[in-house]
């Protein structure tokens, strides 16, 4: 008797799906991993989209390195240095703005009431949405840090500091990403999320310390920058790539972070919950 | 089963079948029956009493609502065969939740919905049975999706209260989240993922594991006929076929009731009619079906009830043949060859029916209360030697329901959204 070996076909089962009675936090998590994947995939089907983002980094390192940097600071490769941590923050605190406009697209296309009709954890889409974004801000850090390293950048930190620092822009984009799923869900349109993150996030990463330090700008900008949040990141990160000082920048950064959650990430919820 | 399927079912309910007379010591313990949409014309969306005088008696027990009487309903096809039924007997029981008699799938009184100071939704009552199919009937505007939407718990009604499978969808919305499935006007699947991403996405998170959200998501693209284009982002899916994964991602729990808020609109004829052969085989299978819907004849195909609403209000309730002779007569329409018989064949119908008919030089019509005036006006006509190219008599138009309803027609009324 020749062996023929089937699989057995699993078949899903009859009746009602294995909904949980109750949704615990456990389950709000898996609900919200669940959901990152879904943010995951989307990535990987729309590939050019993620490359699209890369345009902007690209542009600005390629414009500022090469046809300021030696107006600027005399010599490009200086302010090469000077200006990679200021373009992987600019580049990741405009990216949070994707957060706003993904969720405020799935609004519009009645994606949000699908996943608020299925018996799943209230804030999963939430969490789900701000987890995979996470992957993208990552992706973002990575590429930049790439096209740096193509120009030339050789960071002092070496591996750690850039891991450090990389961290730091990431919590940092964590907490922001809330602010910009408050604006998502409070907006009408994910046009006008854009329009108002522009407006927003311009002035938040040129009148920091990502392009230029605060000593070189004018008199009325110089206490601006000093006290925007983005300076401390950029300082921060600065410090663990290049070497100096970091311990007091971080600590305005976490401070900053925590801040920045404390109000936005209620309020995102609240939105959330609220919008029909 | 397969009586359901061939033919047109009539429903008939006992006490308004007009050559049955009731029989009222025959038949046992038909106190107080529970009357849900044979109501007298006229009323305005209230429960008052029907035909024979009976009031509505709703007994509340604990969370949910039960019924306490049966109702036999009996349907007839129209080739005459009987086949009978008990609905409302507390002994239908949800299988999912055995503990909990279920009589009234859904179960809404009173809702109140408000936008911007204008009620979309003014004091609606709502009541489907267990593994019928309710159609809700109106123009754009007039309060369809947001009943939907408060039903489905996206939307909390300002007033009212609303019971779906046995459990408030206020205060136990994930219990009836469970139960529901829900499709949109827009088709509410992710368009970068592929048709399988999308449905196995909705089995994970509805508990399924890995293996079972797979197996789930090829059975129901197979049912569909989208296992070619499973592997397809649904952006690339034409129009019908993404409608039909919306479908199918709504039943990947099994729910026992569905939702289809205009399930058919701007679909062609083709998708409609596959769309409806998929409604039919689950009404057959036993899930109620909530539908909504522009077109009377989606309505009067689908429908075991209808409910029309205007302007958030209800404005009438009953089977599709009730709303359409409660509406008004029927219309005979007639259609000469050559035109210049036209007011020839005019002068005849209006003698045989004895009422004015309205003429537009092309087509001639007169409502006539009963078709048996068909063969004499043929024989009339044939005698007279006038040629006909048409002759129809029919039932009214959603526009003729309203018109005979509201007093304007739906055009009017699709216009005021606009404007």
């Amino acid at each position: 008797m020749s062996a023929v070996k089937t699989r057995p076909r699993t078949t899903a089962p009859e009746g009602p799906p294995p909904v949980p009675e109750r949704i615990g936090p456990l389950i709000a998590l898996h609900h919200g991993l669940q959901l990152a994947w879904r943010s995951v995939l989307k990535i990987k089907a729309n590939p050019e989209e993620v490359l699209g983002l890369m345009l902007q980094p690209i542009m600005f390192v390629t414009l500022f390195v090469f046809v300021f940097g030696q107006a600027m600071m005399g010599d490009w490769q200086t302010y090469r240095d000077f200006l990679m941590p200021g373009v992987i923050a600019q580049s990741v605190i405009f990216a949070t703005m994707g957060t706003g406009f993904s969720l405020s697209q799935d609004v519009e296309k009645g994606i949000f009431d699908r996943f608020r009709s299925l018996p799943i954890a209230r804030s999963g889409p939430l969490i789900g949405a701000i987890l995979g974004d996470l992957a993208r801000y990552a992706i973002t850090v990575v590429m930049v840090l790439l096209v740096g390293l193509a120009i030339g950048f050789r960071p002092e930190g070496g591996p750690i500091g850039v891991l450090v620092a990389g961290g730091l822009i990431l919590l940092f984009a964590f907490a922001l990403c809330w602010m910009s799923a408050f604006v998502g869900m409070i907006v009408r349109t994910p046009m006008a999320v854009q329009s108002f993150a522009m407006i927003l996030l311009f002035p938040l990463t040129f009148g920091s310390s990502s392009f230029v330090a605060p000593g070189d700008m004018p008199g009325w900008l110089a206490p601006i920058a000093m006290n925007n949040p983005v300076t401390h990141v950029v300082d921060a990160m600065r410090a663990l790539m290049l070497g100096g000082d970091a311990a007091g920048p971080m600590i305005w950064t976490l401070v900053w972070t925590v801040l920045i959650t404390a109000i936005f990430f209620p309020l995102a919820v609240w939105a959330y919950r609220r919008r029909t | 089963m397969a009586a359901f399927r061939a033919g047109r079912w009539i429903r008939k309910t006992g006490p308004h079948r007009a050559r049955t007379p009731p029989s009222g010591g025959a038949r046992p313990g038909r106190g107080a029956r529970k009357k849900r949409h044979h109501l007298a014309g006229g009323e305005q969306g209230h429960r008052t009493a029907g035909k024979q005088g009976r009031e509505l008696r709703t007994h509340r027990s604990g969370p949910y609502v039960s019924v306490l009487d049966k109702n036999r309903i009996r349907f007839r096809r129209n080739d005459g065969h009987t086949y009978s039924k008990e609905e409302g007997s507390t002994s239908v029981r949800n299988p999912r939740y055995p503990e909990k008699p279920m009589t009234d799938a859904i179960h809404a009184e009173g809702l109140v919905k408000e936008f911007k100071g204008k009620r979309a939704l003014d004091r609606v009552d709502l009541t489907a049975g267990t593994g019928a199919v309710l159609g809700i009937l109106g123009p754009n505007g007039s309060g369809k999706t947001t009943t939907v939407r408060i039903l489905a718990t996206l939307l909390r009604p300002d007033q009212g209260h609303a019971v779906v499978g046995g459990f408030d969808v206020l205060k136990q919305p994930h219990e009836v989240r469970r139960l529901i499935g829900l499709t949109g006007q827009y088709a509410a699947v992710d368009a970068e993922l592929t048709g399988t991403q999308n449905l196995v996405l909705i089995a994970r998170l509805l508990g399924y594991d890995r293996a079972q959200a797979r197996v789930r998501s090829t059975e129901l693209l197979e049912r569909f006929g989208l296992s070619d284009a499973g592997d397809r982002p649904t952006k690339t899916y034409s129009g019908g076929m993404r409608r039909r994964l919306d479908l199918a991602a709504s039943l990947i729990g099994r729910p026992s009731l569905l939702y289809l808020d205009e399930p058919t609109t701007g679909l062609d004829p083709h998708s409609r009619n596959e769309l409806w052969e998929v409604v039919r085989g689950l009404a057959s299978d036993g899930v109620t079906v909530l539908l909504t819907t522009q077109y009377l004849e989606e309505a009067d195909h689908l429908a075991d009830d209808i409910m029309v609403l205007d302007h958030g209000r209800v404005i009438s309730r009953g089977t599709p043949e009730e709303l359409k002779t409660r509406a008004g007569e029927q219309m005979l329409e007639l259609r000469t060859v050559d035109p210049a018989q036209l007011p020839l064949a005019t002068k005849i119908i209006e003698a045989i029916t004895s009422t004015p008919a309205t003429s537009d030089g092309l087509v001639a019509g007169v409502p006539v209360g009963d078709a048996a005036v068909l063969p004499e006006v043929v024989r009339r006509l044939d005698e007279q030697g006038v040629v006909v190219g048409e002759l129809s008599l029919r039932k009214p138009s959603l526009d003729e329901v309203f018109l005979a309803l509201t007093g304007s027609t739906t055009k009017s009324r699709n216009e005021e959204i606009r404007v």
